[in-house]
């Protein structure tokens, strides 16, 4: 995991005068799982193609091992690509198809048919070589198409929404197939996505991006529980964030006063260093906010907290989303989730609640994008 | 610090080392085709207009002071229009149906459909005029038939007058108008229709307010290119019309074969063109360029009163077809909502095989002994023998199969990267450069012919191999470009990314990937481009010389000169080789979809 397979150096792009990649730097550990997520038109699918040699930048550069491939066309670089259409060849046999790379790379005919052979199994298929792409299913055409990429052992396996096409059951499903031949094999894959509980389930790493720049490269847990920007407290998982102004600091914590009427509430400095007064945001996930009946203390924690109206009770299975407008009306609607719990105590629309959470939970996020040094 | 300029350095190098400029390859892809049509299109076409108005010494207006001083010219115009127009009308007509049949059919039943539409498409207009002759001719098979059953006691002149005339040219037409229309029918989106059903439309005003708007843009683009190419032609009025339907084509060849007046033939050309061109502006306006290539089969929306009345017209047919369906009492209630209506099928059965029928009764004929007079007797091989020994014709067959492969190879070498560069290329202007290649099939096909004679005569190509293929490349090379245009368009460019990620250098990936797919795509551009010279007759009349006969040429000399059964023998063997070469072509299409 030390060595890194993969480095990129302001690497850039511009289509006349839209910008789908702003410099940018990235590495990526040998054998890693990084995830490029982000809406569409954010740069993810741009830089998989640079990284791919689909498309040449116009500035910066790519390194794959130790050889600088900026230039190099795709059939240079040490790489694999799964399209999200799979793009197997449809005049060729499964069989044919997978051996294609090997054919290529000038492997004998008879080991290269023993290496496709080998490549079905691993992805659960032995007994389909014969046919022809179109005679496959969904899930099948992506397998092999995975299979097709795995057989020459390229040292990073990039892929583009392999998972796009495919039903809910079955992405599920695939997910796990992809980690575990990723296990079994140790090859750097880079994955585009834009869907973010794929993002979460299969990375080592997610590298959210958006305008054509990385927002924050991290573990699922950083993005998820320490969000630097707005976008990213927005874009990972449903999120609370309120405005606040910054009061003290306390250890690795601050406290803050909430909303208009100043209600005091504690978050993560997450490594702000900003002065007493500063406004800020601070997110708190649903399933953090402790709700209690208006009056009530709640569980221990100081049942001080914003009340809110609730406007909505769903219940998802084993959550009970409640969705409530704030008495305060600078705060934006909230949304608390908890275990569904029995009837009895149920919430009903227009109960009035508290709602509080632990400083462990909730997370200081810099009011605006924090301003740049040159702009003072 | 050295590093870094070192690297700086390398990539300004690699900035210059980088690959030709941007416009170099659209250039190299589409320059071949544009300073074809330079050179043998708009340069001969502009000759002869210029000879109009150009005797040689000076100015003149001569020419147009002939033409407008008898009311001949006139006459003839006229009547060029109106038979060109019935044509147009009769054709899209009787066409709609077949189209739409082919549009809704699946499987083995739409290639059924498509091979006998196919089959009519490419059978050499000659032969189909020239069975008309045999048909409506007085020893004909209508009067004979007529005669036997005792309905008539002398034979009916049923040749030779306008309805012969109308009746050859819906024939020749029809075809091309299915294809055209086609087109357009097969990008609707299926799921409209039943739409509108769900939304409380009945069956007929689901089609009339919703199929029938969807389709209009196909409607136009086949009329539009049945009447430009009937206004231009000309096999079939002097086969059938005898001397009352002459058409503007005619006169013509008249002008440049019997009187050699230059001049006038340049006048009546430019007649004819501006007539052309007056019809396509309206086009445009109307509906736009686009919907010819099938491309955006969108009509403008515009809120004018034809819009308005157009609507209110459609709803009422609709509620009429309702009622009308509402009078015949539903047998199955589930089969009778098919998509495919029984009598449809049978309707589009019977016309199909009513344009298929005059060209097969050239077979009995062919092995009968009483020459071309209805109903064959006996049976013989001599006709096939006198073919066979003919020098005339085996070395005129010969010519056309030489010409018909220059033409294929070079139309595929010029139009496949001109259809590469429409395709993909990202580049100002496209719309104009497809309209200057689908030129050809734009401008009658007589004045491209006329104008290019007098070119060659300059340049010494006429009666030459090499003349001829340059002429037919000129009409086929559009069909190629849309052909391939329309494969390249189903053809995902990320198979050739997907390659090249595997491994595979460019030539590679072309190789393997690239020409295989669209290998069948290819075959079939040059099968068009191949019948298209092997049919042609109208530059063969003319440039083929008075000795060097193409196929086509020698069964017209044939035909017009004297009627012997070997034209049947010959018909037999056109319709033969044109049913095997569609067979052959289906199963290579086939075989790379099964692939």
């Amino acid at each position: 995991m030390s060595s890194s397979s993969l480095s990129v150096q302001g690497l850039a792009k511009r289509y006349g005068d839209f910008v789908a990649l702003a410099p940018t730097d990235l590495v990526v550990a040998d054998g890693e799982f990084l995830t490029l997520l982000g809406p569409s038109g954010s740069g993810k699918t741009t830089l998989l193609s640079l990284l791919a040699g689909l498309v040449p930048p116009d500035e910066g550069s790519v390194r794959i091992g130790s050889q600088d491939v900026t230039y190099a066309p795709p059939y240079e670089r040490d790489i694999g690509v799964v399209f999200q259409n799979y793009a197997l060849f449809p005049h060729m046999t499964i069989e044919e198809n997978i051996a294609f790379p090997l054919k290529m790379r000038k492997v004998s005919a008879a080991d290269a048919k023993r290496r496709a052979r080998e490549a079905l199994e691993m992805v659960h298929l032995p007994h389909i070589a014969g046919r022809y792409p179109r005679e496959l299913s969904g899930g099948q055409q992506q397998r092999v198409a995975l299979a097709r990429c795995m057989v020459y052992k390229p040292s990073i396996i990039l892929m583009d929404e392999p998972l796009g096409a495919l039903d809910k059951k079955l992405r599920e499903h695939m997910q796990l197939e992809i980690k575990r031949l990723h296990r079994e094999m140790g090859t750097t894959i880079v994955y585009v996505t834009h869907d973010q509980e794929e993002a979460m389930t299969m990375s080592d790493r997610i590298c959210l991006m958006n305008a054509g720049r990385i927002e924050q490269l991290g573990t699922p847990a950083d993005l998820y529980f320490r969000p630097r920007t707005l976008f990213v407290a927005d874009f990972l998982g449903e999120s609370n964030i309120l405005p606040a102004d910054l009061r003290t600091r306390v250890g690795d914590e601050v406290e803050v006063g909430v909303g208009s009427s100043g209600v005091s509430g504690r978050a993560l400095a997450n490594g702000h260093d900003l002065p007493p007064g500063s406004s800020v945001r601070v997110m708190v996930r649903p399933q953090n906010l402790a709700v209690a009946r208006h009056g009530a203390s709640a569980m221990g924690v100081p049942a001080v907290g914003v009340q809110g109206r609730v406007s909505e009770v769903m219940v998802t299975g084993s959550l009970t989303k409640v969705y409530m407008e704030p008495l305060d009306r600078n705060l934006p609607p909230l949304v608390a989730a908890f275990p569904t719990r029995n009837e009895a105590d149920a919430v009903r629309i227009d109960d009035v609640l508290t709602l509080s959470w632990s400083g462990r939970d909730a997370v200081v996020i810099a009011d605006t994008a924090a301003p740049a040094a040159g702009t003072a | 610090m050295n590093g870094q300029s070192l690297t700086m350095t390398d990539t300004a190098g690699a900035k210059r080392h980088s690959p030709p400029p941007a416009w170099r390859k659209p250039v190299l892809m589409g320059a071949p085709l544009v300073l074809l049509l330079v050179a043998f299109l708009v340069f001969p076409v502009g000759q002869l207009l210029a000879l109009s108005v150009y005797n040689g010494q000076g100015f003149t207006l001569a020419p147009y002071a002939q033409l407008f001083a008898s009311s001949l010219y006139a006459t003839v115009l006229w009547i060029t229009l109106k038979i060109s127009l019935a044509t147009t009308l009769v054709a899209v007509v009787a066409a709609y149906p077949i189209a739409y049949l082919i549009s809704v059919a699946k499987g083995p039943a739409k290639s059924r459909l498509i091979f006998w539409v196919l089959l009519s498409f490419w059978t050499s207009f000659l032969v189909r005029a020239f069975a008309w002759v045999v048909i409506l001719g007085r020893n004909g098979v209508i009067n004979s038939t007529l005669m036997s059953l005792g309905i008539i006691d002398r034979p009916l002149d049923l040749l030779y007058g306008f309805g012969a005339v109308l009746v050859g040219m819906v024939h020749a037409m029809l075809p091309l108008a299915v294809m055209t229309m086609l087109a357009v029918m097969e990008n609707i989106d299926r799921t409209l229709p039943r739409a509108a059903s769900t939304l409380g439309a009945r069956p007929g005003t689901a089609f009339w307010t919703v199929y029938f708007p969807l389709s209009l843009p196909g409607v136009a683009a086949s009329a539009i290119m049945v009447f430009v190419s009937a206004i231009g032609f000309f096999i079939v009025p002097a086969l059938l019309g005898g001397r009352k339907e002459t058409m503007i084509t005619q006169l013509i060849i008249d002008q440049v074969q019997q009187t050699l007046n230059w001049g006038l033939a340049g006048a009546i050309s430019v007649l004819l063109l501006t007539v052309v061109l007056i019809v396509f502006v309206l086009y445009d306006r109307v509906f736009g360029f686009a919907s010819l290539t099938g491309e955006s089969a969108v009509v403008r929306n515009r809120d004018t009163a034809m819009r308005r009345l157009g609507g209110r017209v459609l709803a009422a047919l609709g509620s009429a077809s309702d009622a009308l369906i509402g009078i015949v009492p539903r047998r199955h209630p589930i089969a009778g909502r098919a998509e495919r209506p029984l009598a449809l099928t049978a309707f589009v059965w019977f016309l199909l095989v009513l344009i298929s029928l005059p060209a097969f009764l050239m077979i009995p004929l062919s092995f009968g002994k009483g020459g071309l007079a209805w109903p064959p007797s006996g049976f013989t091989l001599q006709w096939y023998e006198q073919l066979l020994q003919s020098p005339i014709w085996m070395q005129a067959l010969w010519r056309s199969i030489v010409v018909a492969f220059g033409t294929g190879l070079l139309a595929m070498a010029i139009g496949v990267p001109a259809a590469f560069l429409m395709v993909r290329g990202q580049m100002r202007g496209k719309g104009a450069m497809l309209a200057f290649i689908l030129s050809p099939i734009v401008v009658p096909r007589m004045i491209i012919a006329v104008g290019m004679f007098y070119v060659f005569a300059q340049m010494g190509l006429v009666g030459t191999i090499l003349g001829l293929v340059i002429g037919h490349t000129v009409v086929a090379v559009p069909y190629v470009v849309m052909t391939m245009m329309a494969v390249l368009r189903n053809y995902d460019t990320r198979l050739d990314m997907a390659a090249q990620s595997l491994g595979a250098r460019p030539l590679a990936a072309l190789r393997h990937v690239t020409f295989p797919i669209l290998g069948a795509g290819m075959l079939s551009s040059f099968l068009f481009a191949f019948a298209t010279s092997f049919d042609e007759l109208t530059i063969s009349l003319f440039s083929s010389g008075g000795l060097s006969a193409t196929l086509p040429k020698q069964f017209w000399d044939e035909v017009t000169l004297q009627v012997s059964p070997v034209i049947a023998a010959v018909s037999t063997g056109l319709l033969l080789f044109v049913a095997a070469l569609i067979w052959v072509a289906d199963r290579m299409r086939r075989r790379s979809l099964a692939s």
